[in-house]
């Protein structure tokens, strides 16, 4: 085990301030369960799990709330016993809506049901076959918590073909103000370790590089002294301190010098699978602990919050209640953003619930908010430079601006990993990215509206 | 001298041989009904019956592959001309036209964030479903008048609304809402419910002053379930255009007030 | 039975939810910034006519960019400050003593036709400044052709003079690399020392002159990053081995007197003509560079920088096409 320097650069990336030290050094406080949970159905990529209770019913901690629902999904299961109040949609962070259980976690047991937490047998990792330890991880739930939800079983078993070469461990957190998995990496190392040679062991013993940015020498020492005497090809690779290191193509080059293609390209194809510290942590509870993943580590921060903090709270928490965890607002608050102030989600109302995925919970004054505007584009080349997909975001703003989407598909918008870069840096204040997601949607749309013409064809 | 002359009357009569000739082998035989019934539809190239352009629906016509009276826009004097040039009966198409299922304008229904960003439905919904405090009713950033060939649909305190006289019932609206809110109704009927909400009555009030409570006073003052003039989703009443109902008094009796006569905005054009 | 609405909503906009915190106006303010050593020159060279010149252009845009507004009922530009940097350019670009009212046309023309009528900053195709230049060139050839001795106001016996560009283009017809004709001979002796050169003490355009002020603005802007080395860099290149091939006037010459200084790092690197990419910035300075000299060698003007840059001004949209960014990841 050795820590090496990134040797690779990307072009572009933006250096927002990181307003870290909010959080930073609030060791993890685990959350009481609130008096009611809401919880989607939909906290992954992909189908969103098969609502399997009903109003009324009792619900035990650990209890499967939605079956997985198809190849690309992972199951729900209830953070904390209770009443099942209702299943309705609900809104999530991202403006879909998906069913959600809500639970009334203070209704008493009814006679005769058994209130023990439910978990699953705990595992031995070493004489466990490949098989039990993938179904194990799906068991318990587990996607990718860094933000996308990827659930991790399809990661981890890669198609036929392919083979696993690096297993990039992500630990950049190049979102400001985040600093959940900063504080994984500081209190719960030895659960890291532990995860990545499971990991390591289902994906055929693949090398291991441990990507985590320069501003954080403390989680670099954890790591290497967790790591110490791991033996194989492991190596924590320092990366510089530029957004977006922690988008799994930028990590990719910067830790091993591999470029992904252009979509539908994936990691595995350069021979790479990234997971993040959270989900790596979640793996070894699973397999060593048979713990199924209930609860996940929030940093509530920003200025409009009286006690930032890092917080592990049962999933389906309401934003509410976190922020009555956290001392409850610090003035008016601006802005509520469900994730990172880069790409995380503005919401409408903190009566929406945290999810597998849910990193952080920003709360924002006035001060810290700007508002974008509908001025021209002056052509600076400041979006162009940020970009770290090289695109000339530029372009495909204006245009999509004038509705030329085809424009926009020539200038490879569908490359834009939607990092926010180009939006970050225009002095014009132009809403870049969210042209660029404009794009995204319609040409997704259309391939849609295309596939289901050609099927409707071919039935004929 | 004839000498000559021959040669070339020769050379002209077998190079006019061999045009014929190619003419006949080579020509393609495009069936001249085609070009008919591309002029016999209105042109406009709307997309609405499901073929790429007015001269792929003719095509299709002639193919015999496609009903005449898929033509939304040319309505029936159209598809009464594709018949006369195909011999093939027209189904009998109302015309449709577009209507967009809400009426909570600025004033009646709440807002719930600044949205600030791009004029685009798909977009503002896509940002915590949009800055409306009804998550089922029109946002106003006009997706849909953006695609409309016809530019019938006009954005009105925050409200998209159609001009009944120049939409061709194309449905490309319909395809571009996000809360999918437009529904092509006939163009003959008159009494609309303007509401896409489906949750309680208080629910409702929360958010829209002008929302459907279901209440199904509609509903009873038409005659009844039986009468079958209404239909409910949820909380949420709505006109079954099968059989719509006539009678305008029961608008006026709608305690939620989202029902209308003809809510078609027309302009001047 | 009116919802109330809650009078204090958040704010629900798209990622991302930070920001630079670069703004137009800041940008437009460092160009200011960094144009006032080249003003300050002028003036000191000018003297009075200088100030008079700079006023009028200044305050003629800000007033037309404000009526145009008005006129098309769009919101105010004022506080982007891009009309003061445009008057500001214009002013640099005329030469010192020109009738007062031709300054007004000319800001008249640079920000109503040039910059307005295609839609206002961001969308006008030429730099208006430069389409102004040009346009008062071919409308008012000779006083705009006509030059103050600098430092006149010290030694007020000859008031104008003709600019070392002038000489220059002479030099091209005589064969100066053989042992140098007497007239060639002469035309080199009449041109200003190269310390003259470098502070500015040489008839021309107001803000052109001072070499050295100039650098000092480019570098200021470098500094600030509010331009690239690229267009600059290239364009003064070109101009150099241009010179150093093709003979006539000596190449540090060619680039310190005339246009060639401001324009390579004022005029040329204006954001809305020029094309985005690295890349295309340094085809765009080769273009500028290269156009300028052919103009100066075989053209019936003796300054070429304007024109050239407002050819590559028209070519900047296909230079941005043909230099787009290769995507990471793509083949
Ligand atoms: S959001 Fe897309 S276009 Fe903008 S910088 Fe990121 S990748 Fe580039
Ligand atoms: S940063 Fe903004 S103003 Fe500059 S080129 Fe990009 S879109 Fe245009
Ligand atoms: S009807 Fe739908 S697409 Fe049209 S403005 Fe309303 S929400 Fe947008
Ligand atoms: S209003 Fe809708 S249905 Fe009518 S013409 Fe326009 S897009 Fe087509």
């Amino acid at each position: 085990m050795k820590t090496v320097k990134s040797q690779f650069k990307f072009k572009g990336g933006v250096h927002p301030d990181y307003n870290k030290e909010l959080a930073r050094g609030k060791a993890i406080e685990r959350m009481p369960v609130p008096a009611e949970l809401v919880v989607s159905m939909s906290q992954h990529l992909g189908a969103p799990a098969k609502c399997i209770v009903k109003a009324g019913d009792y619900v035990v901690k650990g209890q499967l709330l939605g079956e997985r629902n198809g190849f690309i999904s992972v199951p729900v299961y209830a953070p904390a016993s209770g009443l099942v109040k209702s299943v309705e949609p609900r809104f999530g962070p991202a403006g879909g809506k998906a069913p959600a259980v809500v639970i009334d976690t203070t209704a008493a047991a009814p006679e005769g049901v058994d209130a023990t937490e439910r978990t699953l047998a705990p595992l031995d990792w070493k004489t466990a076959t490949k098989e039990e330890l993938l179904a194990r991880v799906n068991d318990a739930g587990i996607c990718g918590m860094g933000g996308a939800g990827f659930p991790t079983c399809v990661k981890l078993n890669p198609p036929p073909g392919k083979r696993c070469e690096y297993l990039i461990l992500n630990g950049a957190e190049c979102e400001p103000y985040l600093c959940a998995d900063h504080h994984l990496m500081l209190e719960r190392a030895d659960r890291v370790r532990l995860g990545v040679e499971i990991m390591r062991k289902i994906l055929g013993m693949p090398a291991v590089r441990i990507a985590i940015e320069a501003n954080k020498p403390d989680a670099i020492a954890a790591m290497e002294k967790a790591f110490a005497d791991i033996d194989g090809n492991v190596e924590i690779v320092v990366l510089p301190v530029l957004y977006p290191q922690g988008s799994e193509k930028h990590q990719i080059f910067a830790t091993v010098g591999r470029v992904v293609p252009e979509p539908p390209a994936l990691p595995i194809d350069v021979g790479c699978v990234v997971e993040n510290v959270g989900t790596v942590a979640a793996i070894a509870d699973a397999v060593e602990k048979g713990a199924i993943l209930l609860s996940r580590v929030t940093t509530v921060s920003g200025d409009a919050v009286a006690e930032p903090k890092n917080v592990e709270a049962p999933l389906g928490t309401k934003y509410s209640d976190l922020i009555a965890f956290c001392g409850g607002e610090k003035g008016r608050v601006a802005k509520l953003i469900s994730g990172g102030t880069m790409m995380g989600f503005a919401v409408s109302t903190a009566d929406i619930s945290t999810t597998k995925t849910t990193s952080g919970l920003l709360l924002l004054s006035g001060r810290r908010v700007f508002q974008y505007s509908s001025q021209a584009c002056i052509n600076c080349g400041r979006c162009v430079r940020a970009c770290p997909m090289n695109l000339n975001a530029a372009e495909i703003a204006k245009a999509v601006e004038s509705d030329d989407i085809k424009s926009a598909e020539d200038a490879h918008v569908m490359t834009c990993i939607e990092c926010g870069a180009c939006s970050f840096s225009c002095p014009a204040y132009r809403p870049i990215t969210q042209f660029c997601r404009r794009a995204k949607n319609s040409i997704r749309a259309r391939i849609a509206a295309e596939k289901a013409k050609a099927a409707a064809a071919a039935a004929k | 001298m004839t000498t000559a002359i021959l040669i070339i009357a020769g050379i002209g009569l077998a190079a006019a041989a061999t045009l014929a000739v190619a003419d006949i082998c080579l020509s393609v035989k495009e069936d001249p009904r085609i070009g008919l019934v591309t002029a016999a539809l209105p042109g406009a190239n709307c997309g609405g019956c499901g073929f790429p352009g007015c001269d792929g629906y003719a095509r299709a016509l002639v193919a015999g592959t496609a009903p005449n009276g898929a033509c939304a826009a040319g309505g029936d004097a159209c598809a009464a001309a594709i018949a006369k040039i195909l011999g093939v009966a027209a189904t009998a198409t109302e015309k449709r036209v577009a209507l967009v299922k809400c009426c909570g304008t600025r004033s009646e229904a709440i807002r719930v964030g600044d949205y600030n960003g791009i004029c685009d439905c798909n977009v503002a919904a896509a940002t915590a479903g949009g800055d409306k405090g009804c998550t089922y009713g029109c946002l106003g950033y006009g997706a849909c008048a953006n695609v409309c060939p016809k530019g019938a649909i006009s954005v009105q305190d925050g409200l998209a609304k159609v001009d009944k006289r120049l939409c061709i019932g194309c449905g490309k609206c319909v395809a571009a809402c996000p809360k999918k809110l437009i529904e092509l109704v006939p163009a003959s009927a008159t009494i609309h419910v303007l509401c896409n909400n489906p949750d309680k009555g208080p629910t409702v009030r929360k958010v829209c002053g002008v929302g459907c409570m279901g209440c199904h006073l509609c509903e009873r003052n038409s005659g009844g379930k039986e009468a079958g003039h209404f239909t409910f989703q949820g909380f949420l009443a709505k006109v079954n255009y099968e059989n719509p109902p006539t009678d305008e008094q029961i608008v006026a009796k709608c305690p939620a007030k989202c029902m209308s006569v003809d809510p078609h905005f027309e302009t001047g054009h | 039975m009116k919802p109330k609405d809650t009078a204090e909503h958040f704010i629900l906009s798209s990622s991302p939810h930070a920001h630079a915190d670069s703004s137009v106006s800041r940008i437009m303010l460092d160009v200011i910034i960094a144009l006032l050593p080249t003003t300050a020159a002028g003036i000191w060279f000018f003297g009075l006519p200088a100030v008079w010149t700079v006023a009028t252009c200044v305050a003629t845009c800000i007033v037309t960019e404000a009526l145009c507004r008005m006129a098309m009922k769009r919101e105010s530009t004022i506080g982007d400050m891009s009309a003061i940097v445009t008057g500001l350019l214009l002013a640099l670009n005329l030469p010192a003593g020109l009738p007062l009212w031709m300054a007004v046309v000319g800001s008249v023309f640079a920000i109503g036709v040039a910059k307005q009528v295609f839609g206002g900053l961001g969308m006008n195709p030429f730099n208006p400044a430069l389409a102004a230049r040009a346009f008062m060139l071919i409308s008012f050839t000779g006083p705009m052709t006509t030059w103050l001795k600098p430092l006149w106001w010290k030694t007020p016996e000859a008031m104008t003079t003709a600019t070392p560009l002038a000489l220059m283009k002479g030099l091209y017809a005589v064969d100066c690399t053989a042992s140098a004709t007497p007239h060639a001979r002469h035309a080199l002796e009449e041109l200003p020392s190269l310390c003259d050169m470098l502070v500015g003490n040489m008839p021309g355009c107001i803000g052109e002159v001072s070499a050295a002020a100039l650098a000092l603005g480019a570098v200021y802007l470098l500094w600030r990053k509010v331009i690239t080395w690229h267009i600059p860099v290239a364009f003064i290149a070109t101009v150099v081995v241009y010179s150093l091939i093709a003979g006539g006037a000596p190449a540090y010459a060619q680039v310190l007197t005339g246009g060639v200084m401001i324009g390579a790092c004022f005029m040329a690197t204006d954001y809305v003509t020029s094309p985005t990419t690295s890349a295309g910035k340094l085809v765009f300075g080769f273009g500028c560079g290269l156009i300028c000299m052919l103009i100066r060698q075989f053209g019936s003007y003796p300054e070429g920088c304007s024109f050239a840059i407002l050819i590559m001004n028209a070519l900047a949209p296909l230079i941005n096409r043909w230099t787009r960014p290769r995507p990471f990841g793509a083949k």
